[in-house]
């Protein structure tokens, strides 16, 4: 479409800005996204995102059932880390109800959320180069080494991705027998897989062009737009949860928080490849400590697992939030005690990150704000909750 | 700090502050003074809050309530949270876009769902329903529309695009328009607080 109000760009050249949508149907918008963009010859001037197209309004659905009812809901919010989701909502309802967790549960469920992050973080790699014009072979490399994870998921949940695994006060269901020694198996294997995959990207000139000092997102910047997770930390802020708040059991673990130093989108890439070998030391860790046996679930939160209206929270209001791999992942509970929740909010990462989006976008190519979207790590289900 | 020394020192930052302790947050009595609030949580050197979470609100039936979390990125601090309080009828809140860009999806979240207008907003549209939507779908009176039901609008939509439309549906959707109604769908969830213990 073109715009008349704009003045032409050279003298000799009668040109124009040109309006387009890119999306909602587009293999890089990495679902249904649509960008309303304003290109000046090929360079992004103005950027407005325009989200809702999967909003089946998440909140109210949690609002009108039980607490434990929305725990599957919350698999579907982002789709790739069903884990960290029911992990958040979980914390936040026992928040409320104040329920503990026993130790082997918080260990299975530290063990699930690192996994998870792997599983992210190496999706968003392969898919970062999809972008880039890495048709699928990267991309079919990184999800070989998911599909192990999501085996083990499988094992574990009976389900690769919508999990729904986590309950109030501890997990579904013991690990089977012999998972630990295959989580092993995986990670003696995934740090060789790293290497090479690293070795194929990290100084690869194609990869180091199109991506150092594009969408450079500055640290006042960040913390003021309330990025989080990796986006934060790539523009050098060292904020991780997992070491703020030390929720469930992080405190006991020994790990970096990978910072970037420009903000770029190679920093985003590369805070998730360090960040991928942190955790890959917290699940050593985890896996060394955990206890061989014990409850999995909380006495006092055991009985509502089979009647679920009467798990009934006292009178209050809660905000958990835990280090998913998109960042801040949180959820506000108002109880007024009956057994549906009064008011339910997600603060998803996902939609927040995408704050900064045109900021990021101004002034660079049409490719290039592609490639910056792939950095910024969005997954609709979160978006458009 | 402990909600009660946060509400002393903001109190003692900007003496006109008023601030109730309301389970563990802080109620901005006046919501004009939300942004002034937030101003002294900013330059506050014992807080230095620098990160503005979530913002969201609340349906209370008698009122509607803006919640936000406020963390502190340099000195570790938070949440502190901070309410603010409007009519139903005429919901207006001043916006914090000015002082926290993280506020700018949020806002037009909570107002897409609820109806609330922040005053200042640069830009505020509904983020996820679509413009001409009527409704604020989170507001605990929200009626959903029961989409199986043909209405007359639709009628025009379907003859416009020359889509066949059986002569019962017609009249069915002629007859809900002469009685002035909307298809709405049947309410799931029992009405109002179990123990009208709303906070």
């Amino acid at each position: 479409m073109k715009n008349k109000t704009d003045t032409p760009l050279t003298e000799d050249f009668d040109t124009q800005t040109l309006q387009i949508n890119v999306g909602p149907q587009h293999p890089a918008t990495h679902g249904v996204f649509r960008m309303d963009l304003t290109l000046d010859g090929e360079t992004v001037v103005r950027l407005k995102p325009v989200m809702g197209y999967l909003h089946r309004n998440h909140e109210q659905i949690a609002e009108n059932m039980t607490y434990a009812a929305s725990m599957p809901y919350t698999d579907r919010l982002d789709y790739f880390n069903s884990m960290s989701n029911n992990f958040g909502y979980a914390l936040a309802v026992e928040k409320l109800a104040g329920i503990e967790v026993p130790e082997r549960a918080d260990y299975i469920r530290v063990i699930l959320a690192e996994l998870t992050r792997i599983v992210n973080h190496i999706s968003v790699i392969g898919f970062l180069l999809n972008d880039l014009g890495a048709f699928f072979t990267p991309l079919t490399y990184a999800f070989r080494e998911r599909e192990k994870i999501l085996d083990l998921f499988e094992e574990i949940a009976g389900s690769r991705m919508m999990c729904n695994y986590f309950r109030f006060g501890g997990v579904k269901r013991d690990l089977p027998p012999g998972l630990l020694e295959r989580i092993r198996t995986m990670m003696d294997v995934f740090p060789r897989f790293l290497d090479e995959f690293e070795a194929l990207l990290t100084d690869n000139d194609i990869l180091c062009l199109r991506c150092q000092n594009v969408g450079v997102l500055g640290r006042e910047l960040a913390l003021n737009a309330g990025l989080s997770g990796p986006m934060l930390r790539a523009s050098g802020l060292g904020y991780d949860i997992r070491k703020v708040d030390r929720y469930s059991i992080y405190g006991r673990f020994d790990f970096k928080v990978p910072v970037g130093s420009k903000g770029d989108v190679y920093d985003r890439y590369y805070v998730r490849v360090l960040e991928m070998r942190e955790s890959l030391k917290i699940l050593d860790q985890a896996l060394r400590q955990i206890p061989s046996s014990g409850d999995i679930i909380s006495r006092k939160a055991a009985p509502f697992l089979k009647a679920p209206r009467n798990f009934k929270p006292p009178v209050g209001e809660a905000y958990g939030r835990v280090e998913s791999p998109k960042g801040e992942l949180g959820f506000y509970v108002v109880s007024d005690g009956s057994p549906q929740p009064w008011r339910y909010h997600v603060r998803a990462p996902s939609l927040i990150n995408l704050t900064v989006l045109e900021d990021l976008c101004i002034g660079h190519k049409l490719a290039d704000a592609m490639v910056i979207l792939g950095s910024i790590d969005i997954v609709l289900g979160e978006v458009d909750h | 700090m402990r909600t009660e020394e946060i509400r002393d020192h903001l109190q003692s930052l900007d003496s006109s502050l008023r601030l109730r302790i309301v389970l563990e947050s802080l109620l901005v009595e006046n919501p004009e003074d939300l942004a002034r609030a937030v101003r002294a949580l900013k330059s506050s050197p014992r807080l230095k809050i620098d990160f503005l979470s979530s913002v969201t609100a609340a349906d209370y039936l008698d009122f509607l309530e803006t919640v936000y979390h406020f963390y502190s990125v340099e000195l570790r601090i938070g949440p502190v949270v901070l309410r603010a309080r409007t009519r139903r009828d005429d919901p207006k809140i001043p916006s914090l876009c000015g002082l926290f860009r993280s506020a700018e999806l949020q806002e037009r979240e909570a107002y897409d769902m609820f109806g609330i207008r922040f005053e200042g907003h640069p830009d505020l549209r509904r983020l996820f329903m679509w413009d001409n939507f009527e409704g604020w779908p989170l507001r605990k009176d929200y009626v959903q529309e029961d989409s199986d039901v043909l209405e007359s609008q639709d009628l025009a939509w379907l003859e416009k695009n020359s889509i066949h439309v059986s002569q019962e549906l017609k009249t069915r959707a002629l007859d809900l328009q002469a009685r002035g109604l909307r298809a709405d769908a049947q309410r799931p969830a029992a009405e109002g607080p179990a123990n009208s213990g709303a906070p």
